[in-house]
């Protein structure tokens, strides 16, 4: 019914569909010891230093949205896959496609919000490059960004790390980006407008960092959201993520948007929040600290680790009930009513 | 949220009608819910875990994107493939599959093809491209029936000839009359679909009770809603005093919104009409009336008119409430939310795909 030789949209959605593709095209041809680990950055030694190498593309529509700009995004996105495998980055380079016609104006402000974010992570621009391809051949700008960073001696997060018992942690509320972009291509206007949470997670992950191997694993929550993300650990880790319901921070806003959009705020992604796997006992220490850290103020327990379902993510519900939270399976389309 | 008047908490107020549930449900009680988000709601919740096991929910034909028929879909698919249109659907119309594809492989194939929030959006579409015939997929029962025909006199008032619809919409009466007029069908009781209600009202309704003697309650769309619409049935069932009571009570009125119901009568006739999985059903769905032909993507573009594709699998029997998801031979082999066939696994909130995605842990 479906044409399986054709690539769709539903492949990038960043779930199920996205990992299959993913498996069944490049992980097959490209196979090696250090990709096939598939985490946020690969990590690998040369000549001694431990480095974190990661990559990201953005292709975001619209290109300007409240909270961030996909120039912003480009920066951060990528400082944040580095980041949340445990290193800190250095230097990045930074792609950039255009479609004729594209304001000078926009490209002004879009490479200026790309250098406060650059420099606001610690990070610089180091290479480039810059193609212009013909109108409608890409939408607006697509921007590439690859980052380097140094992992820290004695630090190595891994998903195989986690352990039953180990608390999940949320550094703050979810969705937020994800509404934002859903609402502003649809020029859906909230009357309690939602900021895009667009930010560097650097200085907070060097925080958590501290607490070497009681950190296990972390991620960035972005494209499929925290269910995704949650989900990918799940099946990285062989163990249950079960998390509640009531304790998972969403904002009121947020919460009612997706009811009247048929959106699922777990689905949503996000672009500066972080899910963290920390070892219960010292897991009240290092939500302290994290709550020092800009960012972190929100931090907060959401779940813990369990081995009752290998591979899957459970939710209690607000009836005290517990189903599995399955990955998205394509693309998230909003529902009709 | 929940309006009690009982001066508890709403988790209280959840444990209190939880706990009357479990006193008073000591008959078996199979209930319908007919709409879609009320079955999301449940499976969301893990509401079937924390009732008696003598109540038994079942999801009837609330999901309009999962009743829009296979023939209907390649229409809009064969629409979609004209190099001068654009088709504007609701999101979750892209999946659903047709004879040959769905809207999403129409796209690959090179359809101009948007989603759209509002009906507005389509007629703003039409109005950016002036060149181009903007046809809006009108998908869905009374609620979205209205949206439909207010873009319609919009279009008729600022003169945009390039816009249309193409009219799936559906009602809700006819096809409960339909599932009614089954003496096999084996429902107790409905859950009203509470943003229907808030459209048509409870009026058109009242047959349920007075000719088929099913109780019946308007539900809202928190848990805790539907277990208090789910109390009031026990209620009812027991006293053996069928009716159609509202839960949802802050937003159905018995008459309905009037205004959305003049759009629907305005620009709408009551057709016969094709339900995926079930067939053609009497005056259920919303035809553009004749002397609106200019702004029905039908008569505009000569579409044939309904006609009924056999279905493999037993969706009809799982709408009617007569068969379980996993009855079906089809479900979960080759019939898989990544994959589906029929329309109880296509939406989100089919009840195959409710079924799949949700069964309860251990159960």
């Amino acid at each position: 019914m479906y044409q399986a030789d054709r690539v769709e949209l539903a492949h990038g959605g960043g779930g199920r569909k996205t990992q299959q593709l993913i498996k069944a095209v490049f992980q097959k041809h490209f196979a090696n010891n250090i990709l096939d680990q598939m985490l946020d950055a690969a990590i690998f030694d040369i000549a001694g230093s431990k480095l974190a190498f990661s990559t990201d593309s953005f292709v975001i529509n619209p290109i300007f949205f409240p909270g961030g700009d996909i120039g912003k995004l480009a920066v951060y996105g990528t400082v944040n896959d580095v980041a949340v495998s445990g290193a800190k980055p250095y230097y990045m380079s930074a792609g950039i496609i255009i479609e004729e016609g594209f304001l000078l104006e926009d490209l002004q402000r879009i490479a200026a919000s790309m250098a406060l974010a650059a420099q606001i992570a610690g990070v610089q621009i180091v290479a480039g490059d810059t193609k212009v391809v013909e109108k409608g051949a890409v939408d607006k700008i697509f921007i590439n960004t690859s980052a380097l960073g140094v992992v820290r001696a004695g630090i190595a997060l891994h998903p195989a790390k986690i352990k039953p018992g180990d608390a999940i942690i949320v550094n703050g509320s979810m969705g937020e980006h994800g509404l934002v972009i859903e609402t502003s291509r649809r020029a859906f206007t909230l009357a309690t407008p939602v900021q895009s949470d667009c930010a560097s997670l650097l200085p907070l992950a060097q925080v958590m960092l501290q607490f070497g191997d009681k950190l296990r694993c972390m991620r960035d929550a972005t494209r499929g959201g925290l269910a995704t993300t949650l989900n990918e650990l799940a099946v990285q880790s062989g163990l249950t993520f079960a998390i509640e319901q009531e304790l998972l921070p969403i904002s009121p806003t947020v919460v009612g948007a997706c009811k009247l959009l048929g959106l699922d705020p777990l689905y949503l992604a996000n672009e500066g929040k972080l899910v963290a796997i920390v070892d219960p006992d010292c897991v009240d220490a290092l939500i302290r600290e994290m709550h020092l850290v800009k960012g972190g103020e929100n931090t907060c327990v959401v779940g813990r680790v369990t081995c009752d379902l290998p591979g899957m993510v459970e939710l209690k519900t607000l009836l005290g009930v517990w189903r599995v939270l399955p990955m998205l399976e394509g693309e998230m389309l909003p529902r009709l009513c | 949220m929940m309006s009690n008047n009982v001066g508890v908490s709403e988790q209280q107020f959840l444990e209190l009608v939880l706990k009357a549930i479990s006193e008073t449900a000591d008959k078996q009680l199979r209930i319908m819910e007919v709409c879609g988000t009320h079955t999301m709601a449940i499976a969301r919740s893990g509401m079937k875990q924390v009732l008696p096991n003598t109540i038994t929910l079942l999801s009837g034909p609330g999901c309009p994107v999962c009743v829009t028929d296979v023939s209907d879909i390649d229409d809009a698919c064969i629409l979609a493939g004209r190099s001068d249109v654009i088709l504007a659907s609701y999101g979750d119309m892209l999946r659903v599959p047709g004879t040959s594809g769905s809207l999403t492989t129409a796209r690959i194939s090179g359809a101009d093809i948007r989603v759209i929030y509002s009906s507005f959006d389509a007629l703003r579409l039409a109005i950016d491209n002036p060149q181009r015939e903007v046809i809006l997929y009108g998908v869905g029962f009374e609620t979205t029936a209205p949206t439909s025909a207010v873009a319609i006199e919009a279009a008729i008032r600022a003169d945009i000839g390039n816009f249309s619809v193409l009219s799936v919409h559906k009602a809700v009466p006819p096809i409960l009359r339909f599932l009614l007029s089954d003496r096999d069908l084996s429902i107790d009781a409905f859950l009203l679909p509470g943003h229907v209600c808030t459209i048509a009202g409870t009026c058109d309704f009242d047959f349920i009770a007075e000719e088929y003697l099913r109780p019946c309650v308007v539900a809202g769309f928190e848990p805790v809603d539907i277990l208090e619409a789910i109390l009031m049935v026990i209620k009812q069932y027991q006293e053996n005093m069928p009716t159609v009571e509202v839960q949802y009570r802050r937003a159905v009125k018995a008459r309905g919104n009037t205004v959305g119901r003049q759009y629907i009568t305005r620009y709408f006739n009551l057709a016969d009409c094709v339900w995926r999985g079930i067939g053609l059903v009497p005056a259920s769905g919303f035809k553009i009336r004749d002397e609106y032909s200019k702004w029905d993507a039908r008569a505009k573009f000569n579409v044939s008119p309904p006609r009924v594709v056999a279905a493999g699998c037993v969706c009809g029997d799982i709408l009617k409430g007569k068969k379980q998801p996993p009855e079906c031979e089809y479900y979960g082999v080759n019939c898989t939310p990544a994959n589906p066939q029929g329309p109880c696994m296509v939406s989100e909130e089919g009840s195959c795909a409710a079924f799949y995605r949700y069964s309860c842990l251990g159960g």
